[in-house]
């Protein structure tokens, strides 16, 4: 027994040292667990892309169950208008194009056959500091055959960089740079923080004279930007970025400047001119050109953005309306150039500083699968129209909820009183609109023009806009000249990003916005011509009116002024009228 | 805990299990190397934002020649003194007279000027005007240990311009060693340990950035870029602030490393000094800023009677630095024939001074 308790005893000892080895050891453990955690949360919704017959390709990553996927243009580009979407679950997807922003070099597409894909949390790449953990995912060189993505670990080396456009179209702005290995074939994948939330997509790196491979330096685009864009990428659209409509420079005192402005440009209508200093954008600081395109380069052409510019010392606050990159056509024109993707497949027996090979030609004489046939529509200034025809059914079917005016094509006539208590009448007849308002009456015949009847004066057109509101009633979203769904904007001082319906309907252009939870429509504008201030009208207090719903409150704007409130206590919505 | 657990096992004496024992203690002793190695703090602790923002504001990106043939015009720096001295790589970057320094609140300061620079270290310093510049204190300066994480902060590929903050990167210290000197493999003139990082921390642009540990302490300053003739890689690695490196810094501070000043005006001598007549002959003078390495040394010369060789680097003439071969040809030329000067070279680990006398000249020369 006594030999025994010699070995017990010596065989406690060393089991508590164990233990306490053990007990020290956890917290490495511990983390170590996490980080294995982490990354088998994020991985199931990284996409190893490939093309059409299952050639070349990069990465993505899925953001919804219903299979929408990030990637980037240039990815995506070569592989056409289908392609084959591989998951970390060893099974491979169909997959269409949606929209693609050539400029900010992203682009949308969508895997098909399931409602319950896996996707990535998506965090607020605002929060991103430098310093933080962060990880890669993808297919660099292509390495998973069975679509197993490589996981690449680093830091946040810098936020708010500003990549200077790759040739004609790319511009990398506000993106995170990372120390993670970030090589060919990572393009289009995700950048991840710890916590597994999707920051932003991997699409660029600072190579220069080191070759083709990671140098330490790489770019995502962050999330928050795509956000931005992505209610533009699922209108199927081609999306443009934007501009000011003016330039900017560096005054000697280091100050931001307006050195040239468009007289056409919403920024001239809203006072901005040559010489004045910008002090804010977007409700960032402003101090130098980078941070000015930094600011700019994350919204999409036609957003409402603050900016403050400075004055003889006076601070102006003000909303402009961004201009396009491109002029109208230019992006399709560029994009029908010579086709050169950034990211090819490397072969193995050639240099490192080896020519890109293009993605085979393939693809394109591949057949399209018959279910991404499905889901693929063709029409010029569309990635895939196929979706932007499904959105704009989606919002007005939402819209209909609120009750059928289809057979209200009758004399409209609704009573109330301004904000100061006067009465006000309007009538929307079938062959004219009446305005009787405290400051008089205004009329307008309904004609197959109404770009030049923009009466009330100083309303901008309202009663046109009011005619065009009740034909989007009566008559839906297919009896416009051409409708198209944008995308979603935000408002000014108000961040919800409403769908936004595009129509032409007697020469004018009207905006209308749907609010994206209730489905119900909030704003009109019109436009009577480019270049010009649209009449806005907010609808509100929305109220029954014989089971459909009709707002009781309008708002009217014009070039910043408020043209009226109008809160009305009687609607006469006529059947078809006897005579049509 | 150890030590207790020790004492015990010490009270128990059963001889027959001596052996047995021997290997327990043995298996404890390794369990015990075990946890030592396994620091349990390293795993998530970011360190890096704190590095970061306590060190930004002491980065410098630095402009100057260059701009062509792969030769960036640009690199990075550091703040050593709230007098506005900054440390960075001795390159060609600095051969110009217009050297811009950016602080990174976007603080602009033109035509810089070069204190002094000591080749050997490849270390230059820089000043700019101003006062309480926020700086790092190399006094201060930490030695890392293999398998250390560190932080490099550098403006590599020129990412940061303005008030950007310099880029940061995270690593490991791969190896402490000499680096290979040999001419031909790394084309340097530095001797001594480096730091060999795991990291891809020296880009274009990185060269005069900073290296520090996980509690923010300097540990040495980015070389330039270098590959390997014989396989192509490119070295990352920082060079230590020792405290050959702190001295060699208070030197140039001081003013013992001043660049030799061509004066164009100046009146040559009739009969101006050559290398030729001192028999030295120089390496090819084929870039910007060739370092002026001695290629070949005639026999019986002044030099060769002093006992300079073959791949000797110049980098004093009479105590003036000598930054490249084109320098050292226009310094000579001011000087008369029969002057003897002092030459102060490179060899090896060595730094090593030479009288040449110019009275053997008539004897040698073709």
């Amino acid at each position: 027994m006594k030999r025994f308790a010699g070995w017990i005893v010596v065989l406690t000892v060393w089991l508590s040292w164990n233990l306490s080895t053990q007990a020290a050891a956890p917290e490495v453990l511990e983390a170590e667990a996490a980080r294995v955690a982490v990354i088998q949360k994020a991985m199931p919704a990284v996409v190893a892309i490939f093309g059409g017959a299952g050639d070349g390709g990069g990465s993505g990553v899925l953001i919804s169950p219903d299979g929408y996927a990030l990637s980037n243009y240039h990815v995506t580009k070569p592989a056409g208008n289908a392609m084959k979407c591989g998951l970390p679950d060893g099974k491979l997807y169909d997959a269409v194009i949606v929209g693609i922003d050539p400029t900010g070099d992203v682009a949308l597409v969508k895997l098909l056959g399931r409602d319950d894909f896996p996707y990535a949390e998506i965090a607020d790449s605002d929060h991103v500091r430098v310093g933080d953990w962060t990880f890669a995912m993808g297919n660099p060189f292509l390495l998973a055959t069975d679509f197993t993505p490589t996981v690449t670990y680093g830091i946040v080396s810098g936020i708010h960089r500003y990549q200077y456009p790759a040739g004609t179209l790319l511009e990398y702005a506000d993106c995170i740079q990372v120390d993670a290995s970030i090589n060919p074939g990572n393009s289009g994948g995700p950048l991840f923080n710890a916590e597994g939330q999707l920051i932003g997509i991997n699409g660029r790196g600072s190579f220069e004279k080191r070759g083709r491979v990671n140098v330490g330096v790489g770019y995502a685009i962050t999330i928050n930007q795509i956000q931005n864009f992505l209610g533009h990428l699922k209108s199927g659209r081609v999306v443009d970025h934007a501009t000011l409509g003016a330039r900017v420079g560096t005054s000697p005192d280091g100050q931001v400047i307006v050195t040239d402005i468009l007289q056409s440009a919403d920024a001239y209508r809203r006072g901005l001119r040559y010489g004045d200093e910008i002090v804010r954008f977007a409700d960032r600081p402003i101090r130098t050109v980078n941070q000015m395109k930094n600011a700019l380069g994350i919204f999409p052409k036609g957003w409402r953005i603050p900016l403050v510019y400075r004055r003889d010392g006076k601070r102006h606050r003000i909303f402009i309306r961004l201009e396009g990159v491109h002029r109208s056509g230019e992006l399709q024109e560029l994009l029908a150039g010579p086709r050169r993707p950034m990211m090819p497949q490397p072969k193995p027996d050639e240099e490192d500083e080896a020519p890109d090979p293009e993605m085979p030609a393939g693809h394109e004489s591949s057949p399209m699968p018959e279910i991404a046939k499905a889901h693929y529509e063709s029409k010029a200034g569309y990635a895939n129209y196929y979706f932007n025809r499904l959105q704009q059914e989606t919002v007005w079917q939402n819209f209909l909820q609120y009750g059928d005016f289809q057979n209200l094509r009758g004399n409209w006539n609704m009573t109330g009183s301004t904000d100061q208590g006067q009465p006000v009448v309007f009538d929307l007849e079938t062959e004219q609109a009446i305005a009787m308002l405290p400051t008089g009456n205004a009329n307008i015949p309904i004609t197959v023009d109404l770009s030049a009847e923009l009466r009330p004066l100083g309303s901008g057109g309202l009663l046109p806009a009011l005619v065009i509101w009740k034909h989007l009633l009566t008559h839906g979203i297919t009896e416009f000249g051409p409708l198209y769904y944008l995308g979603t904007a935000p408002l000014p001082e108000d961040d919800v990003r409403y769908h936004v319906l595009i129509g032409t309907y007697s020469r004018v252009e009207a905006h209308f916005y749907f609010h994206p939870e209730t489905g119900q429509l909030v704003k009109l504008e019109t436009f009577p011509e480019d270049d010009t201030d649209p009449c806005e009208v907010f609808f509100s207090d929305y109220a029954e009116v014989e089971g459909r719903s009709v707002p009781h409150r309008w708002e009217v704007y014009h070039a910043d002024q408020r043209f009226g409130t109008y809160t009305f206590t009687d609607f006469h919505l006529e059947a078809q009228a006897d005579y049509e | 805990m150890q030590s207790l657990w020790i004492s015990r096992t010490g009270k128990i004496q059963p001889a027959s299990f001596r052996a047995v024992r021997l290997v327990f203690f043995l298996l404890m002793l390794l369990s015990c190397g075990l946890w030592i190695g396994s620091n349990p703090l390293f795993a998530q602790a970011n360190f890096y934002q704190d590095v970061f923002v306590q060190s930004r504001n002491r980065m410098v990106k630095i402009y100057g020649a260059g701009g062509f043939q792969g030769l960036e015009a640009y690199q990075t720096g550091c703040l050593i003194s709230g007098e506005g001295h900054v440390l960075t790589v001795w390159s060609y970057v600095l051969d110009t007279n217009y050297i811009t320094v950016v602080l990174d609140d976007g603080r602009r300061y033109e035509e810089a000027e070069l204190v002094g620079a000591d080749p050997r270290r490849e270390i230059a310093i820089l000043k700019i005007k101003g006062e309480n510049f926020p700086h790092f204190d190399l006094s201060q300066s930490a030695q890392a240990n293999v398998g250390s994480r560190v932080v490099a902060m550098s403006n590599l590929y020129g990412v940061a311009t303005g008030n950007e903050p310099v880029s940061v990167q995270h690593g490991v210290v791969a190896a402490k060693a000499p680096l290979n000197a040999r001419r031909g493999v790394f084309e340097t003139p530095l001797q001594g340990d480096v730091y060999v990082l795991d990291a891809m921390t020296n880009n274009p642009g990185a060269a005069g950035g900073i290296v520090l540990n996980r509690e923010g302490k300097l540990l040495g300053m980015l070389g330039k870029e270098l590959r390997s003739t014989l396989n192509n890689t490119w070295l990352n690695y920082a060079i230590p602030f020792d405290s050959d490196f702190q001295e060699t810094v208070e030197l140039i501070k001081q003013g013992q490393y001043v660049p030799a000043s061509i004066d164009p005006e100046a009146e040559l001598p009739p009969y101006p000094l050559t290398l030729t007549s001192l028999g030295i002959e120089l390496v090819p003078d084929v870039v910007q800023r060739t370092p002026p390495f001695i290629d070949f040394v005639y026999e019986g010369s002044s030099a060769a009677e002093a006992g300079l060789e073959p791949g000797d680097l110049i980098i004093f003439l009479d105590g003036q630095l000598i930054q490249s071969c084109k320098i050292l040809q226009e310094t000579i030329r001011r000087i008369d024939s029969t002057e003897d000067v002092s030459l102060t070279i490179t060899r090896g680990n060595e730094l090593l001074e030479f009288e040449l006398s110019g009275s053997l000249l008539n004897t040698i020369g073709p």
